[in-house]
Formats: C-alpha cells, sequence, structure tokens
C-alpha cells in the first residue's frame, strides 16, 4: 500500500506517504481489532451463558444480544478512575497501553489474506513471538505499579508463567517454520494452499502432536483458563487488574481478546492453512489476482473470512475450556510446562526432522512428486522466490540473520543425520 | 541447612524470601462472607494462616435473652442462611425439649422434608462454592439452578425463600399447599441427572482432583479435638451422624427412614459402586473427602424426602402448629445438638421462668470448623487456601452471629 | 441411642480420684452434670477425655453465663450473683454426653472490673482456644494459661463484656455513635 501510495507523491515526500499509510494501515487494524474484541466478548457471554443453561445477554441490540459488549464499554467508561494512593502513578497508568499495544502489534504481521497483511515481513514468526511476549513487562509493570499485594502475586505468577511457556510455544512455531522452509507467515500459509490435506497439521504425526502442545501453550500465553492465575480471582481477586477500574480496565480486558484473537492467528496459518479453506474455493473458481484486481479481492475477501472464522473458532475452544475446567495451581502449572509440554515439544521436533528425512515433502507430496525431489533441503529452497525478494524490505534488516540461521538449522541437522545414516 | 533432615516439600520450596503479610478478606470473592484470614506467606507458600472473624456479629444471643422462644425464631433463620430450616429445627427441637412437649408424628415427617429438602439446597452451594473457589464456574451456575428449584418449592411452602421462620416450637407454621408433595416429588425425579454432572465436571476431573486431593488433610483425632462435625467429620472417616447417633428427641425424627451415613468406614463409602471411585491421589480427610461427602449426603437426603413424602401423605390429619408466642419457661436448662448441614449445631437454653430465656448459647459448626483452618493451611501454597476454606462450607452468619 | 454417662460407679470413681473437685454431680437427669472447682477443671477435664470409661473426646461447646441480679432485676430468680461456665462434652466412642460446669465469682476477690480466672483447657480439647476466647470476650471470663486469649467477636478495643447482664453499651465506638 505504501509504495502505491509514494507512486503518488514526489519522491521528497516519501516520508509523508509512508506516514500516512501506516496511519491508515494502524488505524484499520485498531478497528479489526476492537471488533475481533467484541465480538469476542460476545461469544463469551453467550457461550458460557449457553454452557451454564442461561441465555446470556438477550436484550441489547435484538434477541441474541449482540450490542451488549457495546453497553459494557459504554458503561465501564462511565466507572470511577481510580488510582490507589499507594500506586506509581505514571507506570500505574502505562501500563495498560503498554499490555494492549504488545497485543496489538502482532496484528501487523498477522496476515488476513494473501495480499490482506500489513506488513509482510520475511521474519514475521520471530517478530509475533517477540513482540506478543512484551505483554509480560507491560503486566509486571501494572502488578508492582499498582502497590498491591494481589496485584504483585499475579504479576509474578504472570512472569513465571508467561515465560515459561514461551519455550514449548516457540518450539512448536519452529516446526511449521522448518517444514515450510521460511519465517514468513504469509509464505506459510501460501505454501498450505490446495485441499484440507495440504494443512501442515495434516502433514504428519509429529505436526499434529506440536499443535496440540501449542494449544496448550496458547492457552497458558493468553492467561486463559486453567491457566489464569495472573488473575485467579478466588485466590488473587483479580491478580494483576484488582487495582484497575474503568477505562484502564478495559483496556487490560481488550488486550485479552486481542491476545487470544491473535495467537489463534497464528496458530491458524502456522497448522490449519492460515486463509487457506479445506476447500481451494479460490483456486477453484479462479478468484486470483492474474485473472483481474476485482477477482483477486474476492479471493483475498473469501481468504480473510476463513482466516477470521478459523480464529474465533480457536476463541470459541479456548472459552469452552474456560467454563469447564478449574484452574491449576502454579507448581502444576509449571511442572505441566516443564515436565509435559517442553519434552513433547522437543519430541515432536525431532520426530518432525526425521519424518521430513525419511518422506521429503510429506507423504502426499512424496507419493505425487516421487521423483521429483530428492531432498527436503532442495524442495525448501527452491520453493521461495517471494521470500527471497523480500530480504530486500529494509524493515526485516534485524530479523533478517536470525531469519537465515534458523533456516539454516534444520537444513544443517538434516545433512548431518543423512551423512551418518548413510555412512559417508 | 542438613540435607538428610528435610523433607520433599521443604527441599521444593527451599528457595526462601521475605515473609509477606497478606490479608485475605474480609472483601474476598473467596473467603464465603467477610472471613479475613490474615497469611503469613513466603513467595506463595503460606507458612500461616490467621482466621479473624466477628465482621458479621449481630449479638444474636443477647437478642434471644431479649424476645420470647417464638419470636427468636426468625433470628435463627439468619444464623446460616443457606440452611435456614435446619436451624429452625435445632431451636425449635431445643425449646421443646425444654418444655416437654412432643410433636405429633406427621408433623415429624414434614420437618424431616422440609429439613432434608434444605440439606440438599445448603450441600449444593457447599459443593459448588469449591468449585467456584477453584475456579470452576458451570458447576456453581447448575447448582444454583436447582437450589432456585428448591427454594421455589419453600416459597410456595412458606412464602420465604431463604428465611423461612417455618420450623417453630411446638409445630411448623403451615400446612403444605395442595399438590406441593407431588412438586416435591417432581423435582427429585429431575434432580439425580444433575449430581451425575457433577461427578463429571467436579468430582472424577483430573484437574479438580489434583486442586483437592492431598490439601487439607484433617486426620480424625484432629478434627475431634478441634470439635469438627458434620461433612468435615465424616471426610475423615468417622461415621458419625447426629440423626443417628443424637438425643432421642432428635433421632426418633429418623428412626423409620432408611440412609447411609456418608463416611468412608474400612476403606470404603456405603455408596461403594454406585458413584464414581475415589481417586488414589485422594487422602482420607482432604478437600476432596469433604467435597464426595457432601456430593454423597445431596443423594442421601434426596432418599430421605422421598421416604418422607410417603410418610407424610400416609398420614392423616394436619400437623402440629406453634406454641403460644408468650410460653414460660420453667427455671431450667436445656442442650440439644442437631445434624445441620454444616455440623452439629447446638442451642442451650436457660429458663428463669419467665417466657424469655435468661441465657441463650448457640454452638456454631462453622465455627468449630474453621478453627481447624489455621491448622490445615500451615505450609500450603496460596491457592490452596481457597480450596481448604471452601471445602469447610463455612457460612459466617453462623460464625459470627 | 446415646447413653448418658449415668452410672454412679463412674461418679464415685471420679470423686475418689478427684476428691474435693467434685462439688455438685447428677448424672441421671436428662443433661447429666458434675460442677467441678474451678482450679480443678483442667486435671478433671483430662480425666474424663483420657479415661477409657468416659472417653469424652469431644468439647462441643463452652457457655459463659452470669447469673446476676440487683434490686432493677424483674426475673423472678433466686439465685446468688454468679458465673458459671458450663463445658458440653460428649463421648464418640461411648455415645454419651457430660456437662462440666464450672462456678466463679462475677469478679475477682469482689472487685468490680476484675474478671474471675479459670484455668484454659485449650492443651486438653482445641475447641477450647475459639471458645474461651469467646466467653472472654462476650462475658468476661480470664482464662489462665490459654495461648492467645484476645477478644474474637467484637472489636480488639472494644470495652466491656456484651453478654454480662449489666453490661451498658457505649454511647459511641471511635466517634461512630452507638444507637
Amino acid at each position: 500500500m505504501a509504495d502505491h501510495l509514494a507512486n503518488w507523491f514526489h519522491p521528497s515526500l516519501d516520508w509523508l506517504a509512508y506516514t500516512i499509510a501506516g496511519a491508515a494501515g494502524a488505524a484499520l487494524l485498531l478497528v479489526v481489532a476492537l471488533m475481533v474484541a467484541a465480538v469476542s466478548m460476545w461469544l463469551e457471554r453467550k457461550i458460557s451463558a449457553r454452557i451454564q443453561d442461561r441465555l446470556g445477554p438477550t436484550r441489547v441490540g435484538g434477541r441474541y444480544g449482540w450490542l451488549q459488549p457495546l453497553a459494557d464499554g459504554l458503561k465501564v467508561l462511565g466507572k470511577e478512575d481510580i488510582i490507589p494512593a499507594q500506586a506509581d502513578k505514571l507506570l500505574f497508568r502505562a501500563a495498560p497501553y503498554l499490555a494492549y499495544a504488545a497485543a496489538f502489534c502482532t496484528y501487523m504481521v498477522l496476515p488476513f489474506s494473501g495480499r490482506w497483511v500489513a506488513l509482510p515481513l520475511d521474519s514475521a514468526v520471530f517478530m509475533f513471538l517477540a513482540v506478543a511476549s512484551l505483554e509480560v513487562p507491560a503486566i509486571i509493570l501494572a502488578g508492582y505499579a499498582s502497590g498491591s499485594k494481589y496485584s504483585l502475586f499475579g504479576a509474578m505468577r504472570e512472569a513465571a508463567q508467561v515465560v515459561s511457556y514461551e519455550i514449548p510455544l516457540a518450539l512448536c512455531v519452529v516446526i511449521p517454520v522448518m517444514l515450510a522452509g521460511t519465517l514468513s507467515l504469509s509464505e506459510i500459509a501460501e505454501q498450505q494452499r490446495g485441499w484440507l490435506t495440504s494443512w501442515l497439521v495434516f502433514r504428519n504425526p509429529f505436526v499434529c502432536g506440536a499443535f496440540f502442545v501449542f494449544g496448550i501453550c496458547a492457552l497458558a500465553h493468553t492467561n486463559r483458563a486453567p491457566f489464569d492465575l495472573p488473575e485467579a480471582e478466588s485466590e488473587l481477586v483479580a491478580g494483576f487488574m484488582t487495582e484497575y477500574s474503568g477505562f484502564r480496565w478495559v483496556v487490560f480486558f481488550m488486550a485479552e481478546y486481542a491476545a487470544m484473537f491473535a495467537i489463534c492467528g497464528l496458530g491458524a496459518i502456522l497448522f490449519l492453512g492460515g486463509w487457506n479453506g479445506p476447500i481451494p474455493l479460490t483456486d477453484l473458481l479462479g478468484l486470483r489476482y492474474d485473472a483481474g484486481p476485482l477477482a483477486g479481492w474476492l479471493g483475498d475477501a473469501l481468504g480473510a473470512i476463513n482466516f477470521i472464522f478459523k480464529c474465533f473458532l480457536g476463541i470459541t475452544c479456548m472459552i469452552w475450556m474456560r467454563w469447564t475446567l478449574p484452574r491449576l495451581r502454579i507448581d502444576q502449572v509449571m511442572s505441566l510446562c516443564l515436565k509435559y509440554c517442553i519434552p513433547l515439544a522437543t519430541l515432536m521436533l525431532a520426530g518432525c526432522m526425521l519424518w521430513q528425512y525419511a518422506m521429503p515433502g510429506g507423504v502426499v507430496h512424496t507419493v505425487g512428486n516421487a521423483g521429483h525431489s530428492h531432498s527436503p533441503v532442495a524442495e525448501c529452497t527452491q520453493h521461495r522466490p517471494h521470500a527471497q525478494r523480500r530480504l530486500s524490505n529494509p524493515l526485516s534488516g534485524p530479523g533478517a540473520p536470525e531469519n537465515s540461521s534458523l533456516r539454516q538449522q534444520p537444513r544443517l541437522l538434516l545433512e548431518a543425520t543423512s551423512v551418518l545414516l548413510r555412512g559417508n | 541447612m542438613q540435607p538428610e533432615s528435610v523433607s520433599a516439600t521443604q527441599i521444593e520450596y527451599d528457595v526462601q524470601t521475605e515473609q509477606m503479610l497478606l490479608s485475605m478478606g474480609p472483601q474476598h470473592p473467596s473467603t464465603h462472607g467477610v472471613l479475613r484470614l490474615a497469611l503469613r506467606t513466603d513467595g506463595e507458600v503460606v507458612l500461616a494462616a490467621m482466621p479473624h472473624i466477628g465482621y458479621l456479629h449481630r449479638c444474636a444471643e443477647k437478642i434471644g435473652e431479649k424476645l420470647t422462644v417464638r419470636q427468636f425464631v426468625p433470628y435463627t433463620d439468619r444464623l446460616d442462611y443457606l440452611a435456614a430450616m435446619n436451624m429452625n429445627l435445632g431451636w425449635a427441637l431445643t425449646v421443646e425439649k425444654l418444655l416437654g412437649i412432643e410433636v405429633s408424628e406427621k408433623t415429624m415427617h414434614l420437618r424431616v422434608l422440609v429439613c432434608e429438602l434444605d440439606r440438599i439446597a445448603s450441600h449444593l452451594v457447599g459443593t459448588c462454592a469449591l468449585g467456584l473457589d477453584l475456579g470452576s464456574f458451570t458447576p456453581f451456575m447448575w447448582c444454583f439452578r436447582e437450589r432456585e428449584k428448591i427454594l421455589n418449592l419453600f416459597e410456595a411452602l412458606c412464602g420465604a425463600r431463604m428465611l423461612y421462620n417455618y420450623v417453630v416450637p411446638g409445630g411448623v407454621m403451615a400446612e403444605p399447599p395442595r399438590g406441593w408433595l407431588e412438586q416435591c416429588r417432581q423435582f427429585l425425579d429431575q434432580f439425580q441427572p444433575v449430581i451425575e454432572d457433577l461427578h463429571v465436571v467436579l468430582t472424577t476431573n483430573d484437574v479438580f482432583i489434583r486442586r483437592t486431593a492431598g490439601i487439607g488433610v484433617l486426620s480424625p483425632q484432629t478434627a475431634i479435638s478441634y470439635g469438627c462435625t458434620g461433612p468435615v467429620l465424616r471426610a475423615t472417616g468417622v461415621c458419625w451422624d447426629l440423626r443417628r447417633h443424637g438425643e432421642p428427641i432428635y433421632t426418633r425424627m429418623y428412626d423409620d427412614y432408611q440412609f447411609h451415613i456418608a463416611a468412608q468406614t474400612d476403606g470404603r463409602y456405603p455408596q461403594h459402586g454406585r458413584q464414581p471411585p475415589v481417586p488414589g491421589s485422594a487422602v482420607l480427610g482432604d478437600s476432596w473427602h469433604r467435597f464426595y461427602v457432601r456430593l454423597l449426603e445431596i443423594g442421601e437426603s434426596a432418599a430421605v424426602v422421598r421416604q418422607a413424602i410417603d410418610k407424610y401423605s400416609r398420614l392423616k390429619g394436619a400437623p402440629s402448629g406453634p406454641i403460644p408466642m408468650r410460653t414460660k419457661l420453667p427455671q431450667a436448662a436445656a442442650y440439644l445438638e442437631t445434624e445441620a448441614p454444616k455440623g452439629q449445631l447446638g442451642f442451650l437454653i436457660i429458663g428463669d421462668g419467665s417466657a424469655v430465656p435468661w441465657r441463650v448459647r448457640i454452638r456454631s459448626p462453622s465455627f468449630c470448623n474453621l478453627s481447624a483452618v489455621e491448622e490445615m493451611c500451615r505450609g500450603c501454597l496460596l491457592a490452596d487456601v481457597p480450596a481448604i476454606v471452601g471445602s469447610l462450607d463455612i457460612v459466617l452468619g453462623e460464625i459470627d452471629r | 441411642m446415646p447413653m448418658p454417662a449415668n452410672e454412679p460407679a463412674l461418679l464415685d470413681m471420679l470423686k475418689e480420684q478427684f476428691a474435693a473437685a467434685i462439688q455438685e454431680a447428677d448424672l441421671s437427669a436428662t443433661d447429666p452434670w458434675i460442677q467441678v472447682a474451678a482450679e480443678h477443671l483442667p486435671a478433671v477435664a483430662a480425666f474424663v477425655r483420657d479415661h477409657p470409661q468416659w472417653r469424652m473426646e469431644m468439647l462441643n461447646c463452652i457457655t459463659g453465663v452470669d447469673y446476676w441480679r440487683d434490686e432493677t432485676t424483674t426475673a423472678n430468680v433466686d439465685w446468688q450473683p454468679h458465673i458459671e461456665l458450663l463445658y458440653h462434652l460428649s463421648s464418640l466412642a461411648r455415645r454419651s454426653r457430660l456437662m462440666l460446669k464450672v462456678v466463679l465469682p462475677r469478679w475477682k476477690e469482689g472487685q468490680v472490673g476484675q474478671l474471675p480466672e479459670v484455668p484454659t483447657v485449650s492443651h486438653i480439647w482445641r475447641t477450647a482456644e475459639w471458645h474461651e476466647r469467646e466467653v472472654f470476650d462476650l462475658v468476661g471470663v480470664q482464662f489462665v494459661g490459654h495461648p492467645d486469649l484476645r477478644r474474637i467477636l467484637c472489636a480488639e478495643d472494644w470495652v466491656g463484656h456484651p453478654l454480662r447482664k449489666d453490661y451498658q453499651p457505649p454511647a459511641e465506638y471511635r466517634g461512630i455513635p452507638i444507637a
């Protein structure tokens, strides 16, 4: 978008073009994020109500209470904004926005569809994980600045939990990255184009297992039940949110939903084919950019619907879990991570590597293109003209070294293994 | 630190940090009212828990010295407001013991009926509140839905949903309306699946078991020494229920009824086989057993209510009504304990010859049960405190009186 | 069925053991009771708890009763002013009940304001720990040897003992008027 805009301006005004484009993109994403939060809140209320044999919202906005989140928001805006006397005023004020910013920034690299991505980074996965974990400092800040012991407990739990779960989460993320051979989210999703079987989760049993572990880690990462210890209301009142009220509290709340959507989006792209539906409708209908801009746009829109549907499917599962399970204890949360998630994720990674070696290109592909690819490495490197081109993008600069080294890692490992196995 | 003298738990928590005093309550979502627990913590480990009570002290005993025994009945409602029928019954029986009154058989069956229904209502709150304390909100709503149905029944019976003033010295306040017994039966018919649901989402739920099994273990000796009664005592494996082991004036109400005391004796519960098994990690006297005993008692009470409906409807005539408002009390004392849902509820009335008692004393079951919390919370994790306090099923109205 | 501990042999045994301590007794009453001299209470309590023929493992309740009268008393009573402590015990093993009664003066050595004293039984039954605090708080009895004798239901700085019959509520508490 920025490049299009820049064409209209004098070259000396490039900075203006980029700023306008950036602002427009951010505004659009903000609208999306807010809508996502509102819809998730409504979903949460409605689903929890149904699970509990209630009706949930039925009045505001018609029979199904569509506008309930708006009513809630307005109500909360009318609440008194209290800052405790003990609080560190500046940090206390800043913390919710930092938390929201961390959750929101991930949308920047999240491709909603083929071309619908604010910043098509080559190191998008890396960027996503790095930015998403910025929520931890924000919550520690909130806990520390509140000047309340409950908040501090919540913050410490958040720190312990989220930092620990980042390890298995990253290990699970590495698996699709390894299979796709790229850190670009768009590229990973693009490679899953086709029928349901081309989704990475169906590539081999280890990816399927990794998806399961990813789901657990995603729950823990977003502090959702049964991992909602930082805000465990029966022990810590509301954890790090105890002292917050009114608008600032809503911001925390929206940050949680924004993060939920983002992590579900990450899962959808890495494992569930991203914006590609189970049936390649866009291909069957010819909705591609080579058939004209409108067809391309329609294809993208269809993809975005697909993607958002998958995200909300993930959110629905999270809501379902929350209203079914009791909360774990902090030591159980940690032991689940250290004793089960990390070994499992490592196992999946190793298994996946071996599988790739045994069946390069996956079961289906191997059968289909038997004579075509000799090694997975070759396939990986052949496959990405798109990604290679984007390396020139200045914003992906800092990510690039990690990017390439990460890409090297499975390759080196695989080559080493193959040498060992072949005995020469 | 000597390595050989360190227990497994100590090794796990051997990182000592600065101790912190954490005040849990009186405004806290999981202290079941206005209990305040002053916790001395080392990180997440609770080194000591000091309960502070009295925030709901309404001078019930002092009020009892100013009112006639009939007038005091509504005040007993407000002791354990989740089981007001049983509170009414305890008071009514104590007065009857003091005055030497015997109520008719029909009245007894009606009293059994309402008190056991009330026990179900109280245990529903007790069990689901523990789930809520552990972060499981859904069973809470399910239990409250069922409790609402019981409250509707009580509303039809006496006009009140919580504070009934129904079982009074001498009898009961009113006869059940027409068709009420049939409604009770209908309630019980649809009620059994709810218990199964609770078993699925809580009793056999792995997370729930992990959170409650082996937590807050109370030995029978400690429980008896602290005066713990009711489900808390029975969960330690002591088969003791005043409905069977109490004074004749109380036990004769239950003589004709068939029910089991929900206590694990000889390694098994009497309901063994019809209920989910005890998980391997559960220790007798822990939070899980306290929860389980309550669920079993719900089932037993439901069976008792069924029998009471039959027995009541078989008898002719009307249940007896209350004694006159200003009945004079003898210069004597009467102390009686009954089996309320929370434990043994005792009333002591000392008469001085006038209609107003000279002294009224209330032995509150939750008061004694709570006093053991200090012992149970020592060395547990912060998150276990709600799991322990919740499993005691306390009601502050009764503790503070 | 609960059997009151009404065998006379039991009482004789007790009298033999604690000759002067047992002041009065009626084990055949509906609520069998024994009146014990205050200073011998812990010894008797420990005895009835541990002796295989008593086995009063559980202390159900401690009650303090203020028997008070002066010119203004309307009740038609004939007692001399005193305080009674009632310890309701029960035996789970023997399914029996017992009440220990201790009679105390309303004030120690007749001096108004000096709380009467009785030795604690909190080391014998843990229940007593909170019940004695409550009796101390509301009736005003000093339990000697209690590990932590604080007010339990009233505020820590409350003045007076509300269940004393001559208790006058203060006009205000920390500036809050009491109606």
